[in-house]
């Protein structure tokens, strides 16, 4: 676990020397801000685990390290393409876990970094300026008090950051304007940085996906493979109160019914409570009335809009960040509604795939746009009936066609490099849906092929601008910003080392049907994601760095196995041995975890 | 429909429309139309197991009660049913008290409630139902108890019985006016079982519904417990020895072992004072206290007051506890009390070398009746009737189990054993508990602070032996707090299952540091209350003693011989027991034979803590003889320890350096007491709900894959051993107690067959009201052009 010890060793070594592996490793603890300090934890969370190399350094700060020592040593990993911006010496970060420490604060045209020398091993707090959405000014000139001039980023990650400038100093202006330059380019008129990103990866990860080959037509999500059921998007019906009627709509149910042989019948879920899609009706939209859509029934899911989600996350992180209250912690939790909203969209997601499971009936599923509780929902319910969306490729494939594809707005929701925090179209629809994917994993930890690293790695990169993964809102903005030629997938990196995001206990069942439970009783808070800069939390899965250690056993045995199989052979190559033909020992070896 | 509707025995109970009716014959049935109806009522037993049998008597079934199953069928079955009849299996000793026929035990699943008819009886060891044995296929896993069946109920497992009388239910105990229609029986256990009555005869009905009521409620003699029955019968059937390696601290051999082993034999030793109970019947024969300590003094006032050793640290410092003298009035007597306390005092407390601190449990500690009622709510959200009750309380389950204060308790548990942990492992200070009998409170933290500060009692003989030490000769009335004898419900409190929930936190929080499972615990847990097992029947070892006639002088009489739970074979076949062992448990490293004799690998995360030994301790003052004694006399003034900020700061700065550092599962092991980390025993909480089945998931889908890789390096290994002998060997006999993984459930190994079919579970209830951000949720989710963006 000399991990942060790799990366104190960063500037004082020739960094080219240094093995890319090894490097993207070192930095991967060390973006983990509060936890640097705690070694054990280091290996399992990281935002930004990119490799990087001496060329980054321009020649001028090369100069620079060599004349002061310390800043040297309190200097940012660099990224191709990114470039420093400002840096100041003297800067105390006040840590809500471990107290305020001193330091250098850099801010690059990528991330926010800040590293002190003070403790041992060196504290460090890395995090992308994609995860910014608020920057603040604490006090004035005339502030009286240690460490009350100073600055405040809150972020979207569920941590805020306090940095506290000596008001003689004159760092905190200029860092404020840079921080409110780079972390909102999209409001500077200036790009992102995922444009400016010039890494390499062996696999190119916009390959991934071709619509062509994944589905049919273009709202169709998934047709059952024996059945024929079908799973069908779309958004609400243009009903309106005078309760018009469009034919080709009609026609168009009709049409998915008749496609499926062995049921008569269509369920058309809506996503929305009852009550929001009444009043929607009076707005020109609404919901499919039974008269006018034959042998189709209505079923509404009750799950909230994204002002009701938002709302319980704001709350959310007012209860995990940065303290935890001991004895209140379960109402609290309650209060927020969070996993209630978890159990809905679970329950919801499970009522889709009975329908298509058990009941044999294709289902149209819908809320007011169609982009973004109906995608949680018919993504999760082809979690659960299909397992090759349960493997690292297939989910990604899953997220290309039902997130990106489909035309989630994550624009609009995250509000990449966007200053206009406070922005009513914000919403964490995503966020939610990985977290239904991690209650998944937790009640079948053997079914899905990647481990809880990978989820939390989207679900950084998701804010950190540096994949054109989760830019722009639709399939038509890509096409015109050119992501695919301009920005490099966050696929491409996730894909070129599947190990660091296999899950060891995955058991390939690719034809069951998981139902998960959607009762609270089952449900937890990830503490993993949501609690995470808590270095108190404990570190996530003993169990699977035992059960790699048990593969690792048995790749050696199988490799003395082998050994011995040979000796055996050259010894009495003559004589047609039985004990252990090659047949025999041929166990099949699954050594990549 | 599941196979049970497929059987005679089985009765759709308020059916929901078949979904084929078109394959199942509608048949109205009324029961009288397939027995022989109003006649004489056949004898009891002659009907044992038929299925369906018990004429009508009185109570003419009620029309809605209807089988989906053709009357050929229930007649060809019914033959079936008469070869494997399920007859009543008896255990030496054990007898029959009364039983009833025509019973319908109800099972819930998702086509509805099912019956399944058969017959209740009540033994003097259980009650059970014996009806359609649930047919395990050969894949299916086996983890049967070998005392217990699926539906056994021992008689003190039984919790609350309730009747329930025209759809109200109330609970039942002493005479009954009016018999109920549906007998609901809660389980200590945490089972719930439903008895329909309807269709039982009447005085039928009055004898197995008083007999049961009797036999699990009323007051009880000690001498009458199962427990002696069965040691009789057995007496001279199989005189097997206990091949177990628990240390069982009966004898003088076993505490110098454990002195040894601890190297406390410095400055401890070994006393055979109370042999033959001569000084105390609340301590054992045999006990440790302090080497300086006059023997005299032992005896002085019966063993109270006196510092009795549990465990000594690495460090050298120990962990002690006292039971209080009781409250005095007397001056004089207050004075000789004092006085001796104080010469108590000065044998275990001579800075700068041996330091002490007192922690009053009794006083400044959770109570036990904190404990008693926190446990009573907690249980309740476990005991489940049915499914809409299941979703009715899932909206606000998480307030629902703060109010029950269960996991805080917990967590106080916890949290105080790091509190003691600190002061032994930093402060380099000896820690006395004391407590009014030395035998509750003391028993959870003494073993709890063991189980982390020492690795011997993370492995299965170690935390046996840590049971046998601290709980059975530590004198914790198990007979008492359990309420066996149904004496006073006031003494009944959970110590012991708190003290196995914290354990449970620790295993689930650190799986490698444990050599045992939670399935370990949950079958811990459920031992309870089996009346053959003599560990938890007696409220200290002198009763038991003196109970199995060990003292007395009569040579004719041999001593009762009693099972000892450690012996688990008795419950479950070696197969079975595979699952109460660790396979991801990190074994010791090799060359370090004595663990505590290698500080460089034992608690190498306290290294970098301030751990000078000659630093003058903060505390230094702390300690003052009139407090001590002032407490111990049972007048306590002030709170020692909790009271000061500076523990606050010494706590939080211990437990945040050990977190800050690297988990050596074979060192100090502290848990995480966050809030989001305490959390409820799922397993044995949640092992009996339908609702709360994962199907093919939860830690059992770990498990398998863990054990079926335990097997392939297992049997690689045999290869290569084949290979190095360059002989044949027969083929390896697999781990066949865990296949087909998809089809066990996250209620595995417990409840089987709660649920046949594969459908979700849908939760019935909707949204509870948002409250303040009821204004938000009417708005629209804003309609943007794309071109805006």
């Amino acid at each position: 676990m000399e991990k942060s010890s790799s990366c104190e060793s960063l500037g004082s070594q020739p960094a080219a020397a240094r093995p890319p592996s090894v490097d993207s490793l070192s930095s991967a603890s060390t973006s983990h801000s509060d936890h640097s300090a705690h070694i054990k934890s280091a290996s399992v969370i990281s935002s930004d685990s990119i490799s990087t190399s001496a060329d980054n350094f321009s020649p001028d700060l090369r100069v620079l390290r060599e004349t002061n020592k310390l800043a040297e040593m309190e200097e940012p990993p660099l990224l191709p393409g990114e470039n420093i911006k400002d840096m100041a010496k003297d800067v105390t970060y006040i840590c809500p876990f471990t107290g305020a420490v001193r330091g250098t604060l850099t801010v690059t045209n990528y991330r926010l970094y800040f590293k002190s020398m003070e403790r041992d091993p060196p504290f460090v707090l890395d995090a992308s300026l994609g995860v910014i959405s608020r920057v603040e000014k604490i006090g004035g000139a005339s502030s009286r008090g240690e460490n009350s001039y100073g600055l405040e980023t809150v972020c979207k990650d569920i941590r805020n950051l306090r940095f506290a400038h000596k008001p003689e100093g004159r760092t905190r202006r200029s860092i404020f304007e840079n921080l409110m330059k780079y972390a909102f380019p999209v409001s500077n008129n200036l790009p992102l940085f995922a444009f400016e990103y010039k890494e390499v990866f062996s696999e190119n990860g916009w390959k991934l996906y071709d619509p062509l080959l994944e589905y049919r037509r273009q709202v169709l999500s998934w047709i059952h493979p024996e059945s024929q059921a079908t799973i069908t998007r779309c958004s609400q019906p243009m009903v309106g109160v005078s309760g018009k009627r469009s034919k080709e709509d009609e026609k168009y149910l009709q049409a998915i019914m008749d496609s499926n042989a062995q049921s008569h019948k269509i369920f058309i879920f809506d996503a929305r409570p009852s009550v929001n899609a009444v009043a929607n009706k009076a707005k020109g939209g609404g919901y499919e009335s039974e008269d006018a859509y034959q042998n189709a029934e209505l079923v509404f899911l009750d799950i909230h809009n994204i002002h009701v989600m938002r709302e319980s996350l704001r709350k959310l992180k007012e209860i995990v960040y940065p303290n935890i209250e001991e004895t209140h912690w379960l109402s609290n939790l309650e209060s927020t509604h969070w996993l209630e909203h978890i159990k809905l969209i679970l329950a919801g997601a499970l009522r889709i795939a009975d329908k298509v499971e058990s009941g044999k009936t294709s289902v149209v599923v819908h809320c007011s746009d169609g982009w973004d509780r109906t995608a949680q929902l018919t993504s999760l319910a082809m979690l659960m009936l299909d397992g090759y969306y349960r493997t690292i490729r297939g989910f990604e494939i899953l997220v290309e066609k039902e997130w990106l594809s489909f035309g989630h707005r994550f624009q609009l929701r995250i509000g990449h490099g966007d200053k206009n925090h406070a922005d009513a179209d914000r919403s964490p629809v995503f966020l939610q849906f990985i977290d239904c994917v991690w209650q998944m994993t937790r009640q079948f930890p053997t079914a899905f092929e990647f481990n809880e690293y990978f989820l939390i790695t989207i679900l950084d990169h998701l804010y950190s601008c540096l994949f054109g993964t989760f830019l722009c809102s639709s399939e038509q903005q890509r096409g015109k910003e050119n992501l695919l030629k301009r920005t490099v997938s966050l696929w491409s990196y996730i894909n070129s080392q599947l190990e660091d995001f296999t899950n060891p206990l995955y058991v390939s069942y690719s034809n069951h049907v998981l139902y998960p439970v959607a009762s609270m009783r089952h449900l937890e808070l990830w503490v993993g994601y949501y609690i995470r800069w808590n270095p108190r939390m404990k570190p996530q899965e003993p169990i699977h760095s035992r059960y790699k250690e048990l593969l690792a056993k048995r790749a050696e045995l199988q490799k003395k196995v082998e050994e011995l199989q040979r000796e055996i052979s050259s010894r009495s190559s003559s004589s047609s041995e039985r004990a252990g033909s090659p047949a025999q020992c041929a166990t099949p070896v699954q050594t990549v975890v | 429909m599941g196979g049970a509707a497929a059987s005679a025995a089985a009765w759709c109970w308020w059916p929901p429309l078949p979904e084929e009716p078109e394959l199942w014959r509608l048949v109205v049935l009324a029961v009288v139309l397939l027995l022989p109806s109003r006649g004489p009522a056949p004898e009891d037993g002659e009907m044992l197991g038929k299925g369906v049998g018990g004429g009508g008597g009185s109570k003419a079934p009620k029309p809605s009660f209807v089988s989906y199953v053709r009357p050929e069928e229930i007649h060809t079955n019914e033959k079936e049913v008469a070869e494997k009849e399920v007859t009543l299996h008896l255990l030496p000793g054990e007898q029959l008290l009364c039983e009833a026929s025509t019973v319908l035990k109800c099972i819930q699943d998702d086509s509805g409630q099912h019956g399944i008819c058969g017959k209740l009886v009540c033994t003097d060891f259980k009650i059970a139902f014996l009806g359609e044995e649930s047919t395990l296929d050969d894949n299916e896993p086996q983890f049967k108890n070998k005392l217990i069946g699926e539906n056994d109920i021992t008689l003190h497992c039984v919790d609350q019985i309730y009747g329930v009388f025209d759809e109200k239910k109330k609970p039942l105990f002493g005479q009954l006016k009016k018999y109920p229609e549906k007998l609901i029986i809660h389980c200590k256990d945490l089972r719930v079982f439903h008895f329909c009555l309807r269709y039982t005869k009447e005085e039928e009905v009055k004898r197995i519904v008083s007999g049961i009521i009797h036999h699990t409620q009323a007051p009880k003699l000690l001498k009458r417990l199962f427990l002696f029955s069965y040691a009789t019968a057995k007496q001279n059937s199989t005189a097997t020895g206990p091949t177990h390696q628990t240390v069982m601290f009966d004898t003088i051999k076993d505490w110098h072992w454990e002195l040894e082993r601890t190297k406390g034999n410095i400055k401890y030793k070994a006393v055979s004072a109370n042999e033959g109970y001569k000084v105390c019947e609340k301590l054992p024969a045999y006990f440790v206290v302090p080497v300086s300590l006059p023997e005299e003094d032992i005896s002085c006032f019966q063993g109270r007051g006196i510092p009795i050793w549990c465990w000594s640290c690495h460090n050298g410092c120990a962990l002690l506890k006292m039971s209080a003298f009781p409250k005095e009035q007397d001056e004089s007597n207050l004075q000789i009390q004092k006085a001796f306390l104080d010469g108590i005092y000065k044998t275990i407390h001579n800075p700068p070398y041996e330091t002490l601190k007192t922690e009053d449990l009794s006083n400044s500690f959770i109570s036990l009746q904190e404990i008693q009622t926190s446990y009573s709510k907690f249980k309740q959200l476990f005991l489940i009737d049915n499914s809409s009750e299941f979703w009715d309380t899932d909206v606000k389950w998480f307030s629902l189990l703060e109010s029950s204060n269960w996991l805080d308790i917990i967590r106080r548990c916890l949290k105080k054993a790091i509190e003691v942990i600190e002061c032994l492992e930093v402060q380099n200070t000896n820690v006395l508990l004391i407590e009014e009998n030395a035998s509750d409170l003391c028993c959870i933290i003494s073993s709890l602070v063991q189980v982390m500060m020492d690795p011997y009692c993370r492995t299965r003989f170690g935390f046996q032996s840590l049971i046998q030490k601290e709980w059975i000769m530590g004198g914790h009335c198990f007979l008492d707090r359990c309420n066996h004898l149904r004496q006073n419900d006031k003494e009944e409190v959970p110590v012991f299952l708190l003290f196995l929930d914290c354990v449970w936190q620790l295993v689930q929080q650190y799986p490698p540091a444990f050599e045992f499972t939670e399935t370990y615990l949950t079958v811990l847990s459920d031992s309870l209350y089996i009346p053959i097992f003599s560990t938890f029947f007696f409220n200290s070892p002198y009763q038991k003693d003196a109970n199995v006639g060990k003292e007395s002088q009569d040579s004719q009489n041999k001593p009762l011989s009693l099972l000892t739970v450690w012996d688990w074979s008795v419950q479950f076949e070696s197969k079975a027991q595979i699952l109460l062992n660790n396979p991801l448990y990190v074994e010791k490293p090799k060359p370090d034979r004595n663990p505590r004799r290698a500080p460089h690998f034992k608690h190498q995360r306290q290294l970098s803590l301030p751990l000078n030994p000659n630093k003058s301790s903060p505390k230094r003052g702390f300690f003052e003889t009139d407090h001590l004694i002032k407490n111990l006399l049972g007048k306590r003034i002030s709170k020692l320890i909790n009271s000061s900020d500076e523990l606050h700061d010494n706590f939080r700065e211990f437990y945040d350096s050990w977190h800050s550092k690297i988990v050596d599962y074979h060192g100090l092991l502290l848990p995480h007491i966050e809030g989001p980390e305490i959390k409820v025993w799922a397993q044995r909480c949640l092992r009996w709900i339908p609702e709360a089945q994962i199907l093919g998931g939860s830690p059992v889908a770990i498990m398998n894959k863990v054990l079926e890789m335990m097997e392939e390096v297992q049997s690689l290994q045999k290869k290569i051993d084949e290979k190095h002998n360059s002989l044949m060997a027969p083929p390896l006999d697999g781990l066949s107690l865990l296949r087909k993984p998809a089809r066990l459930s996250s209620l595995f190994p417990f409840a089987l067959l709660q649920r046949h079919s594969s459908k979700p579970v849908l939760p019935t209830n909707s949204w509870k009201t948002l409250g303040d951000e009821e204004d938000l949720a009417k708005q629209e989710d804003e309609f943007v052009d794309l071109g805006d963006v």
